[in-house]
């Protein structure tokens, strides 16, 4: 791989750019490797990467069914923060926080991770004690946050109306080192490094059945026929109860639908990010100086990617009543991604019912956040057999133990 | 935007008008359960990519819960029956199979 730097574009910029190679090799199956990871969003790719970087795990395949970074990774609202109430949450979600902060040096690509500030407004007097016990929460398990005063919201965010009708903003949740990143690059950057480390990325993909044999997976079939593997990740997001269908089990997730959308670019106005749990809608700028605008989910399960209208009209409501310079604002695009949605609202990473099956799942609606911590847990988990630290408590199993890592409650909303 | 018809008032209701519950037709499990049997129906779900069934409730019009046949895939609706249903009509079995050959469901499969 040849390392992009200022000297590679003053080199190129001297040949026209014929020199660029492609980022990640075109790969065809072979007929076995060490490990199967099925999903090339950021997830699989961070889990193929660390699996190689940490663990010295290369021959492995990544599989995906459409395009890389073609799901949820290109299609959520970027944000990255890791104000958490509970421990386990907290660890796993700052674990990718400030492997963010690093992520551009360490795959040598670009990923624009932009610590520019989180805050989740505190809007009924409900709110203000949960964000404060989350802030203390935060401060005992290594994370900064502070809880802020409505006048500080209104200085880091000048276009805020504070004194709404309805929801005056009491204060906020104020995270300065979450932010943005560019929510491809981060899928493309861990495609290249992966396939620099000698992975395949087998795009168009689609795995039809997971073979076993004697309680063990011992390979799937694909539409670009078997492949044997001694390891199978399984982390598909929203389709993952397809895959645990395949491979024979059952899981406490859901499929529902997430809306997004992005207005016209308009000059910068906002560079913060802010989260508007009580009414429910959550905004950032994009670079581009589109606002970019999302909410919650739909309520029915849902695999079509297009969501109901009546939930935009619930989030831009929402947002019209927070930020009411936006009232004028034309919306570009709208889209829909289908998120696994836990009873606790906690990710899955864990063993499953069959050997040497491994499962990383239920992100919901925050996956993107969570991509290289994630990526970290799990190829712990796949190296080693045993969840390590960060995943042991995000078992399939915590269910029937009663162990859950309540975020829903703590959260109230999507998150 | 997906419209069910309510079978209690008759109304073809848009889903602004009604309340989503989940999956239909579990087998519910008490004190003294099997764990198992109690983990399945609390936390376990069927979550296919095609025929669902599932719990629906006419929040802003009689207010009565009932259930419907729904695809996850194409948001094709097959028929709504009564919540005291312990499972779906025949009819809406018939009209399910005329576009489904060869469907099945965990519970009365």
């Amino acid at each position: 791989m040849k390392r992009y730097s200022v000297f590679a574009i003053a080199r190129e910029a001297m040949r026209q750019h014929t020199g660029w190679d492609r980022a990640w090799a075109k790969a065809t199956p072979k007929k076995k490797y060490d490990a199967i990871i099925v999903g090339a969003g950021g997830h699989g790719l961070a889990t193929a990467y660390y699996l190689g970087k940490n663990h010295g795990i290369r021959n492995v395949a990544i599989l995906e069914k459409g395009w890389l970074g073609g799901g949820n990774t290109g299609r959520n609202t970027t944000i990255i923060r890791s104000n958490y109430l509970q421990d386990p949450s907290a660890a796993i979600y700052e674990k990718a926080r400030s492997l963010y902060e690093t992520l551009s040096q360490d795959l040598n690509y670009n990923v624009m991770f932009s610590p520019r500030g989180v805050m989740m407004l505190a809007q009924t007097q409900h709110e203000i004690r949960g964000y404060q016990r989350t802030a203390h929460a935060n401060s005992l398990q290594g994370v900064t946050t502070e809880f802020i005063g409505p006048h500080k919201v209104k200085e880091l965010c000048p276009i805020i109306n504070i004194d709404g009708p309805r929801y005056p903003v009491l204060g906020a949740l104020w995270q300065s080192r979450g932010g943005t990143a560019r929510h491809d690059a981060v899928a493309w950057g861990y495609a290249r490094a992966c396939s620099d480390m000698g992975m395949d990325i087998i795009q168009q993909c689609e795995v039809t059945g997971v073979r076993q044999a004697n309680g063990k997976v011992v390979g799937v079939d694909t539409t670009q026929g078997s492949i044997d593997c001694d390891k199978l990740g399984i982390v598909v997001a929203g389709h993952t109860g397809v895959l645990a269908d395949m491979a024979g089990f059952r899981l406490p997730v859901e499929s529902l639908c997430l809306q997004a959308l992005v207005s016209e670019p308009i000059k910068p106005c906002m560079d913060v990010v802010v989260m508007a749990n009580t009414v429910h809608g959550y905004m950032s700028q994009s670079d581009k100086g589109e606002m970019v605008i999302g909410g919650g989910t739909d309520g029915f399960n849902n695999y079509t990617q297009r969501g109901s209208f009546h939930h935009i009209e619930e989030t831009v409501r929402a947002l019209v009543e927070t930020f009411p310079m936006i009232s004028r604002l034309k919306m570009l695009r709208q889209w829909g991604g289908i998120v696994d949605m836990t009873g606790d609202r906690s990710p899955i990473i864990s063993k499953t019912p069959l050997g040497n099956c491994f499962v990383n799942c239920g992100w919901g609606t925050g996956g993107f956040k969570a991509i290289p911590g994630s990526g970290w847990a799990m190829a712990d988990l796949m190296a080693k057999g045993e969840p390590g630290p960060l995943a042991a408590e995000f078992s399939m199993w915590r269910f029937r133990e009663g162990k859950f890592i309540d975020e829903s409650v703590a959260a109230g909303v999507a998150h | 935007m997906l419209i069910l018809e309510c079978p209690y008032c008759g109304v073809h209701a848009d889903e602004t008008e009604l309340a989503p519950g989940g999956e239909a037709h579990l087998k519910r499990f008490g004190p003294g359960s099997d764990i198992d049997d109690f983990e399945g129906y609390l936390f376990m779900r069927e979550n296919p990519k095609g025929l669902h069934f599932e719990r629906w409730r006419h929040a802003y019009g009689c207010g009565k819960w009932f259930l419907a046949a729904r695809c996850t895939a194409t948001l094709e609706v097959f028929g709504t029956y009564p919540a005291q249903s312990a499972e779906p009509p025949q009819s809406i079995k018939d009209a399910i199979t005329a576009k489904r050959p060869g469907w099945s469901w965990r519970d009365f499969a």
